[in-house]
């Protein structure tokens, strides 16, 4: 078991990591630390969750999050999506299950899954708005963001939110100051029911493993660990009942992966693109110093000045153009 | 005056407003009005500057150009507006223009002789009007274009109009404006060397004239018609 993690005692200590531990910068070339921190991930159980919402009031109330006061739609979602004040969000979806046909009411917390690929920081035109420390969370610097939107493109999961409000894009950091200082994230340690648990990955995996016999020993055959391979796995994951289709959980992609479009924008059009502006340029210069300038004569003047004065015809057309020269 | 005329009293659809010759020594020729040469500019500063704030934020390597915009953000807030400027003035651009690039029987000649123009053997290229088969393709060209990336630029104006469109139809749309951005690059390119290459083309957007020699060396379809319309001078 994961009991919550106590408060320090202590003084606040030193950040456990920071600028050192970069290991990718969105549009800059950072060389990777010689020593990679150990990775953490936070496992969402959604068989344990009880949808109470603690997580995202927690969410809330440590970033410093006032969400606007919205409306009942009639369903457990509030607010409805994702926005640029509510990093997490609680996803209820009502299932029928075509071979028991009994309805199961499946509770995903949705956030941002911190992958190990990240789209978003691919997708950043702006040096350093979004960092991937060597533990595997990826979080946006705000003072660096431009608010182009970029990020929600590049993002397999839909989670980036841009602000009205300072035009910044928003999400789920992993609580990247509590665990700086060797804290759970702020949903974790709010959890009653300890459906969030925050660890070295490695245990995660180890605790998924143990919860997922006991779901498969419960008759739930397709329990499984949602750890996606397409993004080069996350560091957020889920323990769910019916793995084999993450997509009836309000629409966790089956197999995300970056955009194909955004992989080609990103990177054959980048390097193809610069390459054939500057050949055009290139191709100018060369043939105005090989070709020279193209300039008019005293002929062509007098010519002209003939044609003006009605004087002497002109010369006749050169013989290769009465092809095609209308009459 | 009619007799070697056929059009007389009709003006050719390659001769556009406020085009004129007037006699020399040095003959001189009106090719663009005051208002037409404002409206060119206005365009052309315009897609620089959308050039250097779309290259800021296509490349991380030239991220250092949205200096001259005031920082990333003011990058991102004012490129689609100058995009939106140089939609409208593009626009009455090609209601001054478009007429005159309209295709001709003596375009196909010119693409066909493309590569002796090049080679500076002008003399084996077909009579044109006021516009050439090149100038015509920029002129098309641009227009195109600039329909494309208005429209891509919209689907990725998330300020305004995020709601209008999904996601997916975003990365479409950012990779057919990048690739469009590319290519009209490359198109401007063309077009601005080619007037540094045909020396005494700049006159006629910066003055608004050029010289006859000039006007019978490059269009010399259009000068002779300029030359023959009614109250046109020794006719």
């Amino acid at each position: 078991m994961f009991p919550p993690i106590p408060n320090p005692t202590l003084p606040p200590p030193e950040p456990k990591f920071g600028e050192k531990d970069i290991m990718r910068r969105s549009a800059s070339n950072v060389t990777p630390p010689a020593e990679r921190l150990t990775e953490v991930a936070k496992l969402i159980d959604v068989t344990k969750c009880i949808g109470c919402k603690a997580c995202q009031a927690a969410c809330l109330e440590w970033n410093n999050l006032t969400e606007e006061v919205g409306f009942n739609h009639g369903v457990y979602e509030n607010p409805m999506d994702l926005t640029p004040d509510t990093f997490t969000l609680m996803r209820f979806t009502e299932w029928v299950n075509p071979e028991t046909e009994n309805l199961e009411w499946l509770i995903r917390k949705d956030g941002c899954m911190h992958c190990e690929d990240p789209g978003c920081l691919k997708a950043c035109p702006s040096p350093g708005a979004i960092v991937q420390y060597s533990n595997g969370i990826v979080d946006f610097q705000h003072e660096n963001c431009i608010g182009c939107g970029y990020c929600i493109k590049g993002c397999p999961f839909d989670i980036p939110r841009i602000s009205k409000v300072d035009h910044t894009a928003y999400k789920c950091t992993l609580c990247s100051d509590r665990v700086a200082v060797g804290q759970g994230p702020a949903c974790q340690k709010a959890c009653p029911t300890q459906a969030i648990v925050f660890g070295t990955k490695d245990e995660m995996k180890d605790w998924a493993d143990f919860r997922i016999k006991d779901l498969k020993s419960r008759g739930f055959e397709n329990a499984g660990l949602y750890d996606p391979q397409g993004v080069g796995g996350t560091h957020v994951m889920y323990v769910l009942h019916h793995a084999d289709k993450p997509s009836i959980y309000a629409g966790l992609p089956d197999n995300p992966r970056i955009s194909p479009i955004v992989e080609t924008w990103k990177g054959v059009t980048k390097y193809l693109g610069l390459a054939v502006m500057g050949f055009a340029a290139a191709a100018g210069a060369l043939h105005y110093f090989v070709a020279g300038p193209n300039k008019v004569t005293e002929e062509d003047e007098e010519n002209a000045e003939k044609l003006t004065e009605g004087k002497a015809p002109p010369p006749p057309a050169d013989p290769t153009q009465s092809q095609g020269h209308a009459p | 005056m009619t007799l070697h005329d056929p059009v007389a009293g009709v003006a050719p659809a390659d001769v556009e407003t406020g085009d004129a010759v007037h006699p020399g020594p040095p003959v001189t020729v009106d090719r663009y009005t005051l208002g037409a040469r404002i409206n060119h500019w206005i365009t052309a500063i315009s897609l620089v500057l959308l050039a250097l704030s779309g290259l800021a934020l296509f490349t991380p390597s030239l991220f250092f150009l949205t200096g001259l915009f005031g920082g990333g953000q003011m990058t991102r807030i004012l490129h689609p507006w100058i995009g939106v400027v140089l939609f409208c003035s593009f626009a009455i651009l090609f209601v001054r223009f478009f007429k005159a690039n309209l295709p001709a029987r003596e375009d196909v000649t010119w693409v066909a002789h493309s590569a002796d123009l090049l080679a500076g053997r002008e003399e084996k290229m077909p009579e044109v009007g006021k516009y050439n088969a090149g100038q015509k393709g920029v002129f098309w060209a641009m227009s195109a274009l600039i329909l494309i990336l208005i429209a891509s630029g919209i689907v990725m104006w998330d300020q305004y109009f995020f709601d209008l469109t999904t996601i997916e139809q975003k990365r479409i749309a950012i990779l057919v404006h990048s690739i469009t951005a590319v290519v009209i690059i490359c198109v401007w390119i063309v077009h601005v060397y080619a007037a540094i290459w045909v020396k005494g083309t700049i006159g006629a957007m910066t003055r608004g004239r050029v010289t006859g020699g000039w006007a019978w060396r490059h269009h010399r379809k259009w000068l002779r018609e300029l030359v023959r319309r009614p109250g046109a001078p020794a006719e």
